[in-house]
């Protein structure tokens, strides 16, 4: 495997079966109630966000410190980067500090990859732009794995804002790569040309959705109207909102957050037993304690600067 | 009415006495496709003659050319050499000493600086740099309108006696249909092409490539080829109804070559220009999301490219021209989304197209250097010739040593090159520019230095 995590592209079968079976031994660490191990004790990791983010950047950190890693946090707002400081100055900066990883989110395609060469450190992308999320797709395909055992044949359905969606993009792949079938499903104007050319189908009607085995619901933000992308939420809502009622009994339901109730998810559907929302939350510390651990537990310690 | 054709060069270069032995002149206008000595006497080709015939008078240096290649001169219509205001960028200098490198004895620069070429002032001011500082014939476009802002009209009378080439907004389309109107129509008292940028921005949108399968995977903006060709099919509508003389940059799609065959088919005075990147690489590459390739227009598909080549070969698209972009380096190094467009092309097309079409046998050398050397006749240059009592304007070519771009830097300012780190063949070795020797490589410098 890579040094770096900057795509799901990165990462064959085997690899991400390998970082899922981590991911177990870790979500077992995860219900002690000493909720830590030595791994990366010692080493140095920096979250580096450029965006806002919640669940991302707290399961990092949450990952890194049941690590035993150190942990150093930067957001944009209040920082250098808020004077103006080119990211590749930011990092040079930061890489003085001989971190062993930095973990960025960037509003920009591809920062995760001009980040790996220019530092020493791994690099894991968590979210460049509209292009890939690559540890959320690995810890939905860990959800799951775990409830259905393997997702190989398994028909799953993408529904909503595909065009900005950096998840539907690495989700598309991770879910193939797994042996899966996937439709994407949304507005037209919501639907990127030529996105069947990843390997999936795509349709702007949720008829068929009741072949689906997984429904995954995508976040609408409301910012899309004014840019003419759908009419109103209201419209949305009554054409693509996934309630309890559009799901058929056994079907699963998953959502990348933060959801958007009675837009793109009623209220009732997020509250069923169908819904594995919360267990993504939950997968998402332990998948990320994988990441890290497969990409930095193999490499010698970096040595300090003398 | 004035119709100036003026080009600038500095001056203070002497008129170049030389002799080349045995050079095989591929001259696309005349018969010639052959060895020949050819000698050049204070700036003019003074003789062509059977290979090792001729001597040396005592003040020529001389070249042994070994069968490399002599061609008129290619030249640009299309180059940005941003002065005045982003000499940090390229200037004048610079971005000539670039041309020269690449085998460019005329560039004509747009206007797109800042500030913007929109007013006589200005370009006094550049022909006087240019005449200090300009390594080959540098010919001016002025804007169409007023800081490019796409609503009044530039003083486009006074701009062309004051001897601006043409006119183009380059680097924006002119948004209005009713202000180009307009220009087309002034066109009638002041004359000079008018050169268009087309783009409909409500189409291109915040796009940063092509839309297409690689914009889908990248989750990145895309300029759909239409944003070019539906601009390509309305003003050639307002040509044809105002009688107008109208050119099309840098065309990127299939759309728009069909768009301009079916202007010329109905008689419509258009021409239309494509560039080295745009017949050579594809949006594969925006795969890597390296800001080198990110340029206005975009890369586009393999289809589209397929069609440019057509399109220059069967001559629906006239020229060559490289919109050589050159951006700083910090500027360049950022995510791709906000890097901004282009690439610089000077010193990098003729390699890149003799590599990547005459090699593989796509196009013949013959059609490439004749559109290389199409591109000032639709502005009123003369076209380079190697022929007897012509000024000396020939670059020497060695097609058959591979180099690697920019394996020992560039003479531009900036090394935005979209070849940077190919292997290229048609490396060149020689440039004799308005009649001064423009450009020299060490072979040819080592060479010269052994005989004097």
């Amino acid at each position: 495997m890579n040094r770096h995590l900057v795509s799901i592209e990165d990462l064959g079968r085997a690899d991400i079966e390998r970082i899922l079976d981590r991911a177990e031994s870790f979500a077992e660490v995860s219900g002690r109630e000493i909720k830590k191990v030595p791994a990366l004790r010692g080493r140095t990791i920096v979250n580096l966000f450029y965006e806002a983010s919640t669940r991302t950047s707290s399961s990092f950190e949450l990952a890194a410190k049941r690590l035993s890693a150190d942990v150093v946090s930067i957001r944009s707002a209040g920082s250098s980067v808020d004077k103006g400081e080119s990211l590749r100055d930011t990092v040079q900066t930061l890489s003085a500090y001989d971190p062993a990883a930095i973990v960025i989110r960037s509003p920009h395609a591809g920062a995760a990859r001009l980040v790996a060469g220019w530092t020493e450190a791994s690099v894991i992308n968590a979210g460049d732009g509209k292009h890939e999320h690559p540890t959320q797709a690995l810890l939905d395909v860990f959800t799951l794995r775990r409830r259905l055992g393997s997702i190989d044949g398994t028909n799953i359905w993408i529904v909503g804002d595909v065009l900005h969606s950096r998840v539907a993009r690495s989700d598309i792949q991770a879910f193939r790569r797994m042996g899966a079938t996937v439709t994407v499903c949304g507005p037209p104007t919501l639907l990127p040309r030529q996105i069947e050319t990843l390997g999936c189908a795509a349709t702007p009607s949720l008829d068929g959705l009741e072949a689906a085995d997984v429904v995954y619901v995508l976040r609408m933000q409301r910012e899309r109207m004014q840019d003419a992308y759908v009419p109103s939420l209201r419209e949305y809502a009554e054409r693509y909102q996934i309630g309890a009622s559009r799901l058929r009994p056994g079907q699963l339901l998953m959502h990348p957050g933060p959801v958007n109730r009675g837009v793109e998810l009623s209220a009732d559907a997020i509250d069923s037993p169908q819904a594995l929302i919360g267990e993504q939350v939950k997968s998402g510390v332990a998948v990320r304690m994988a990441v890290l651990y497969e990409l930095l537990a193999g490499s010698p310690v970096l040595q300090a600067v003398a | 009415m004035a119709t100036p054709t003026i080009v600038i060069q500095r001056e203070d270069a002497p008129l170049a006495t030389l002799l080349i032995r045995a050079a095989h002149v591929l001259d696309p206008r005349g018969d010639l496709d052959e060895p020949r000595d050819i000698l050049i006497r204070k700036g003019r080709i003074a003789e062509l003659a059977a290979p090792g015939t001729l001597a040396a008078p005592d003040d020529a240096a001389v070249i042994e050319a070994d069968g490399r290649h002599a061609f008129p001169a290619f030249v640009d219509p299309h180059v940005h050499l941003r002065t005045p205001g982003q000499e940090y960028k390229e200037d004048l200098g610079s971005g000539t000493a670039a041309a020269a490198a690449g085998g460019f004895g005329t560039v004509i620069a747009m206007p797109n600086t800042d500030p913007v070429l929109d007013d006589e002032s200005v370009l006094r001011s550049l022909f006087e740099a240019a005449s200090r500082e300009a390594n080959v014939p540098t010919g001016f476009l002025a804007a169409i309108t007023a800081g490019l802002r796409g609503e009044g009209l530039t003083e486009m009378a006074a701009l062309r006696d004051a001897g601006a080439l043409g006119f183009t907004d380059d680097g924006r389309p002119v948004v209005s249909a009713g202000v180009l109107r307009k220009a087309l129509q002034y066109q009638r008292l002041s004359g000079g092409v008018i050169a268009l940028h087309e783009e409909d921005p409500a189409l291109s949108g915040l796009g940063v490539m092509h839309e297409g399968a690689v914009s889908a995977r990248l989750g990145l903006a895309g300029i759909p080829s239409l944003s070019e060709s539906t601009m390509v099919a309305r003003d050639a509508a307002l040509a044809r109804y105002e009688d107008a003389r109208v050119h099309f940059q840098h065309l990127s799609c299939v759309e728009s070559v069909e768009a301009l065959a079916a202007a010329k088919a109905a008689g419509i005075r258009v021409t239309g220009e494509v560039t080295p990147h745009h017949l050579t690489l594809t949006e594969d590459l925006v795969h890597t999301l390296d800001s080198r390739f990110k340029m206005n227009p975009p890369l586009r598909s393999e289809a589209d490219r397929r069609a440019l080549i057509e399109a220059l070969r069967s001559g629906v698209i006239d020229c060559v021209a490289t919109d050589h972009a050159p951006h700083a380096r910090h500027e360049k190094e950022v995510p791709f989304e906000q890097a901004p467009m282009g690439t610089t092309g000077l010193e990098t097309a003729f390699p890149a197209l003799f590599t990547e079409l005459v090699m593989p046998g796509v196009l013949d050398l013959r059609t490439v250097v004749e559109r290389l050397t199409a591109g000032g006749a639709l502005y009123g240059l003369p076209v380079p010739r190697i022929a007897p009592d012509e000024a000396a304007c020939l670059t020497l070519v060695d097609l058959d040593t591979a180099f690697e771009v920019g394996e020992h830097g560039y003479h531009s300012r900036s090394a935005n090159c979209c070849f940077h780190g190919r292997a290229l063949y048609g490396r060149v070795e020689l440039t004799v520019a308005g009649g001064r020797l423009a450009f020299q490589s060490d072979v040819v410098s080592k060479q010269v230095l052994g005989i004097r």
